[in-house]
């Protein structure tokens, strides 16, 4: 176990590098001028392009920027915006939000896609099942900005029951409609692969066992029929939790919530190298970070995995 | 101190089902179907046994003849759907466990009759440990407490004569050995000391000198415990030695029903014969092995008449018209043929 997660935290490092060099190359190749309209109607002056090019190294390659990043970078400097602002405090101050974002979308998929999923599996072919089917089809099938203005019209504007965008305090309760407007795809995979996992395992040999034993039905169903059909669905669960924290740049968008999403697109609209740069380092760790904790959660579940 | 607490737990006798037979286990007229998509197949047609105390009843038969359904039947852990009770009833204590209540079913469950299943690696939960599974029984059935219920499910594991009971209590399935496996299994199945063991083909999935070890353990605890035990199997080899009486079923029926000794000495139906006949001996090396021709029926559309009559050597005109009852022949044996006394009583 223990050498396992060593050599996997090593794998972190190559895997750290390339993705960083490519990012770097990709935003450095995109062609444009950063410079461009940031002085109003006019040009601007030589002086201060002048100044900018050399403060940033614009004018050396590829490899001396990269190399250069990286230095800083690994001094915990990621650098700072053509508006001298530090990369760090934008990432900081957006980052937060990102996160509580994603918990409320976690949690929200587990809960209700959860429970869908394992009544649906428990009792097939029964109005809910039917219901919980068709619901998840519209959920998956529909894109997500889609989902998120529907309901942002209908609950925050025509009915009124929720605010329709958020506020900088970023309330638990004005959360709740932003985060199922982002979980509701992964929600409806959630429920169905519940509902197959369980539907499958009902007749497993394991829970006639349980039921043979004379345990009750609730304890047959919610120890011994649940833990197993659970490990599909945290895989699931656990890589969702990576790709909700790399921020939603959709749903932050509709509901204006500063999140890591809206800052990585507005850098890229502006042609903020650093801070694309910067921002797509920190989700691309967080990514591989929740990765392998999803496989060693995998290992907890089921414990005929073992790794060495 | 185990037996204490089954005579809290269960009391003989008085429960005014107004059939005071005195049987532990009884089986009477059982019927089972699958209703599938592709028809109703007639699983089980009316079988009828029963076990006592400290007795060994052998249910033997082909696959598809309906021992396992029968068993999951009485134990109540039927596929339903497809499987569903037509008739019948089941006996336990002289009462009937497919009219009560859920509630009263599940309490007999473990603690009345318990059951081994054949491949108990599918059995046994993958994702908990084996002393989890065992103890889980002594919190939730008995209300101990973690501590005492990991203490007796040593206790079981030490019964069941698994080596290093203790360092073995926190293993999972997958890292036991399947003579092992089977053990826990039998430990599992003990814990809350039943009065009726029903094993189904345990001794299948095990290699052949794991197979005489399951046994002997087996026949062993039962002496101990004065079950009434149900071994069924489709291996004659298997109930020689430890059954008191053997069923035979075919078809879903019991064709016949006699002790060990005069079921292999004088067979009264010619399906038992035929079993028999095709048990390999050693005596006739190098002879081709006798069979039973053709094969057993199709559930769904069982022929008119005996249901063994395609099949028999002996059939008249009279199997394809009567199907044949299952009648006392002599003082304690039981055939389900027209010629049973012929069959006894020639040479």
């Amino acid at each position: 176990m223990g050498r396992y997660l060593l050599r996997r935290l090593l794998q972190l490092v190559p895997v750290f590098i390339g993705t960083t060099f490519l990012i770097y190359w990709l935003v450095w190749s995109v062609p444009g001028d950063p410079f461009a309209g940031k002085c109003g109607d006019r040009r601007c002056p030589d002086t201060y392009i002048n100044f900018m090019t050399e403060k940033y190294q614009l004018d050396q390659s590829i490899w001396v920027q990269y190399a250069t990043y990286m230095k800083n970078l690994f001094q915990g400097d990621f650098g700072v915006t053509y508006n001298n602002r530090a990369v760090g405090d934008i990432i900081a101050t957006a980052y937060p939000n990102t996160l509580k974002l994603a918990v409320v979308a976690l949690a929200i998929e587990a809960i209700i896609g959860l429970s869908a999923g394992v009544l649906t599996g428990l009792r097939r072919n029964g109005f809910l099942d039917n219901l919980v089917l068709v619901s998840t089809l519209f959920l998956i099938a529909l894109p997500v900005f889609v989902i998120g203005f529907i309901l942002q019209w209908l609950l925050g504007v025509k009915w009124g029951i929720v605010d329709p965008t958020v506020s900088s305090e970023m309330r638990f309760s004005e959360l709740l409609l932003p985060g199922f407007v982002l979980g509701s795809a992964s929600m409806a995979y959630v429920a169905r692969v519940a509902r197959t996992s369980i539907a499958e395992n009902r007749r497993a040999d394991y829970v006639r066992t349980a039921i043979a034993k004379g345990l009750p039905m609730r304890r047959v169903v919610g120890v011994h029929l649940l833990r197993n059909s659970l490990i599909p669905v945290v895989t699931l669960l656990g890589t969702d939790l990576g790709a909700l924290m790399g921020g939603a740049i959709v749903t932050e968008g509709i509901f204006s919530i500063n999140g890591i999403g809206r800052a990585v697109l507005r850098a890229i609209v502006t042609k903020e190298s650093a801070t694309v740069v910067s921002i797509v380092v920190v989700l691309v760790l967080v990514y591989l970070l929740m990765n392998l904790l999803v496989d060693l959660l995998y290992a907890a579940l089921d414990p005929r995995i073992r790794y060495e | 101190m185990s037996d204490i607490l089954v005579t809290e737990q269960s009391q003989p006798g008085a429960d005014g089902s107004g059939r005071p037979s005195g049987r532990l286990l009884e089986v009477e007229d059982l019927r089972v179907e699958f209703r599938t998509r592709d028809g109703v197949a007639k699983v089980i047609n009316g079988v009828t046994y029963h076990v006592d105390a400290g007795e060994t009843l052998a249910v033997l038969g082909e696959s598809g003849s309906g021992k396992s359904v029968t068993a999951q039947a009485v134990m109540g852990i039927l596929d339903t759907p497809p499987g569903f009770v037509t008739g019948g009833e089941v006996r336990f204590h002289g009462k009937d466990m497919l009219t009560m209540s859920a509630e009263e079913r599940r309490r007999i469950r473990g603690e009345g009759i318990a059951m081994i299943f054949q491949d108990a690696l599918s059995a046994l939960n993958p994702v908990f440990t084996i002393g989890f599974q065992i103890a889980e029984q002594f919190r939730i059935r008995r209300g101990l407490g973690r501590a005492e219920a990991k203490k007796r499910a040593i206790e079981m594991l030490d019964q069941v004569k698994i080596p290093n009971a203790k360092g073995r209590f926190s293993n999972y399935p997958h890292q036991f050995s399947g003579g092992m496996r089977q053990r826990a299994m039998i430990a599992m199945s003990l814990a809350l000391d039943p009065e009726v063991l029903i094993a189904d083909e345990p001794t299948t999935a095990l290699d052949v000198t794991v197979q005489a070890q399951i046994m002997d353990l087996l026949a062993e605890l039962q002496r101990e415990r004065q079950m009434g035990l149900i071994l069924i199997t489709h291996d004659l080899g298997v109930v020689a030695d430890v059954a008191d009486r053997i069923a035979v079923m075919y078809a879903g029926r019991i064709v016949e029903e006699a002790d060990v000794f005069e079921l292999y000495a004088k067979p009264a139906h010619p399906y038992t014969l035929g079993l028999i006949d095709s048990i390999p001996r050693m005596d006739e090396r190098g002879q081709q092995l006798r069979t039973i021709k053709g094969l057993p029926p199709n559930l769904m559309n069982i022929p008119p008449g005996c249901p063994f009559n395609p099949r028999c050597p002996m059939a008249q005109p009279v199997c394809r018209e009567k199907v044949p009852p299952l009648l006392q022949i002599g003082s304690n044996r039981a055939s389900a043929c027209h010629f049973a006394e012929e069959l006894v009583n020639r040479d």
